[in-house]
């Protein structure tokens, strides 16, 4: 089995890529984008404290595991999050999320 | 503002695990430290964020409490007596004729030290912005982005904008206060304290609050100082809203702060360092920890503590310029305290 989980990217000036991604990597969706060269800075490190990693998830949501109370409680601070908001440190990656399509939204 | 100086061989900034570890290296080569952290207590992210959670990669620790670890640190470091400045934040920075320097708190505290470390981790907590052009020409001529002194707002008409909990807790305590208050939320509901939530709805039912629900703060208007806010509700439509004050509360998130402008190198929101010693592109000035950055940086506390030992030997030529430094096991000298 050599499965790839499909995501497209679209990034903060609006260009959208696909990721192929293994199945069997590990990782958050923050940690992957991160690796991809996504200009994201991801500052806490996957602890839902800085929001920098903020992205809207454009077709697929309902693909993704619920949003922790760290996730909720983060992003209903934040003064541009929309109701497709999610911290991208918080999800992890899965086969689940085959054909997601995510904008990055987290800047400095 | 107390004026208070602290004479000390090296400040680190910063009283998080490797902020607290670098005392002790520090100590082992007769350096005496001082510590200033913006947060009242020591321990950064392990006291204020994860207290009770379990850290499974500490050398000879299977598993630690975070605060069990700092609580350690702080009686490892004991024997060389470190002092402690709490609850103020570092503001300026001042080189001195013989390269020494002078640091200044926002409270009018200044250290004097030969060598500062900087352990910042993430940076300073600092309040979160809502990105509305012009925002910052009415940044103390109208918007505030905490409350310092309710009494400022003593029958002003004021705006706050954020669902959180500060953004309720201030909406209730300035609704007595205030002559007029508008609490502005881009969401139908709170996810804050269920009390406060509720008491927030029902200042609203009975007019006591102006409550703006499913609305976004869209812009800001004066002239010289703030006499309007623009809100765009669910319709999309922008109206505007006279007001004397505005206070966004979107909370908190890490910033370098003051340290940015330090003339060090900032490599994405981090410091970049040279792995030799640690040291940072400014003489007399290192990084440690989660703030700095280099090529393979992994962010564990065993990491800075290894960078805390190095930082130490490097920096001992500032402090002691006239002795010659041998290296020394703890097992053969033991821990000469101060």
């Amino acid at each position: 089995m050599n499965e790839l989980i499909h995501i497209s990217v679209e990034n903060q000036v609006g260009e959208s890529h696909q990721l192929a991604i293994p199945t069997d990597i590990n990782l958050s969706l923050m940690e992957v984008l991160k690796a991809s060269e996504y200009d994201i800075l991801a500052t806490c490190g996957g602890m839902a404290l800085c929001a920098t990693c903020h992205i809207q998830v454009i077709d697929g949501a309902e693909q993704l595991a619920p949003l922790t109370e760290a996730e909720l409680d983060m992003l209903d601070t934040l003064p541009d999050a929309a109701g497709n908001s999610r911290l991208s440190c918080q999800i992890r990656m899965s086969p689940a999320l085959d054909g997601l399509k995510i904008r990055i939204f987290g800047n400095n | 503002m107390n004026k208070t100086m602290i004479t000390t061989d090296i400040c680190i900034i910063g009283a998080g695990p490797v902020g607290l570890f670098a005392i002790f290296e520090a100590g082992l080569l007769k350096m005496r430290c001082h510590l200033i952290d913006v947060l009242p207590q020591v321990g950064g992210q392990l006291s204020e964020i994860y207290p009770h959670k379990p850290i499974y990669d500490i050398p000879g620790y299977p598993a630690v409490q975070a605060q069990q670890l700092v609580d350690n640190l702080m009686k490892q470091i004991e024997p060389f007596n470190p002092s402690f400045t709490l609850g103020e934040r570092v503001e300026s920075l001042e080189r001195q004729p013989d390269g020494s320097y002078h640091i200044g708190s926002n409270e009018g505290t200044v250290i004097h030290a030969q060598v500062i470390v900087i352990a910042a981790g993430l940076g300073s907590f600092e309040p979160r912005k809502p990105e509305i052009p012009g925002l910052a020409a009415f940044e103390g001529k109208g918007i505030s982005y905490m409350v310092r002194n309710p009494e400022t707002f003593r029958d002003k008409r004021i705006v706050i904008a954020g669902g959180g909990d500060s953004a309720l807790d201030w909406t209730i305590f300035l609704s007595d206060i205030a002559a007029e208050v508008t609490l502005v939320h881009r969401s139908d509901s709170f996810r804050g304290a269920p009390d406060s939530a509720e008491k927030v709805f029902s200042l609203g039912n009975t007019g006591k609050i102006r409550l703006l629900l499913q609305s976004q703060l869209s812009s800001v208007h004066g002239n010289g100082k703030l006499s309007h806010v623009g809100i765009t509700g669910k319709d999309r439509t922008e109206y505007r809203l006279e007001t004397d004050a505005l206070i966004p509360l979107f909370g908190l998130s890490p910033k370098l702060g003051p340290i940015a402008d330090w003339g060090l190198t900032i490599d994405r929101s981090a410091i970049a360092v040279d792995t030799v010693d640690y040291s940072t592109a400014v003489e007399r000035i290192y990084a440690i920890g989660d703030i700095n950055t280099y090529p393979g940086k992994l962010k564990l506390i065993l990491c800075g503590f290894h960078e805390a030992a190095l930082m130490a030997q490097s920096a001992f030529r500032y402090v002691h310029p006239d002795e010659r430094l041998s290296f020394k096991y703890t097992t053969v000298n033991g821990i000469n305290a101060f």
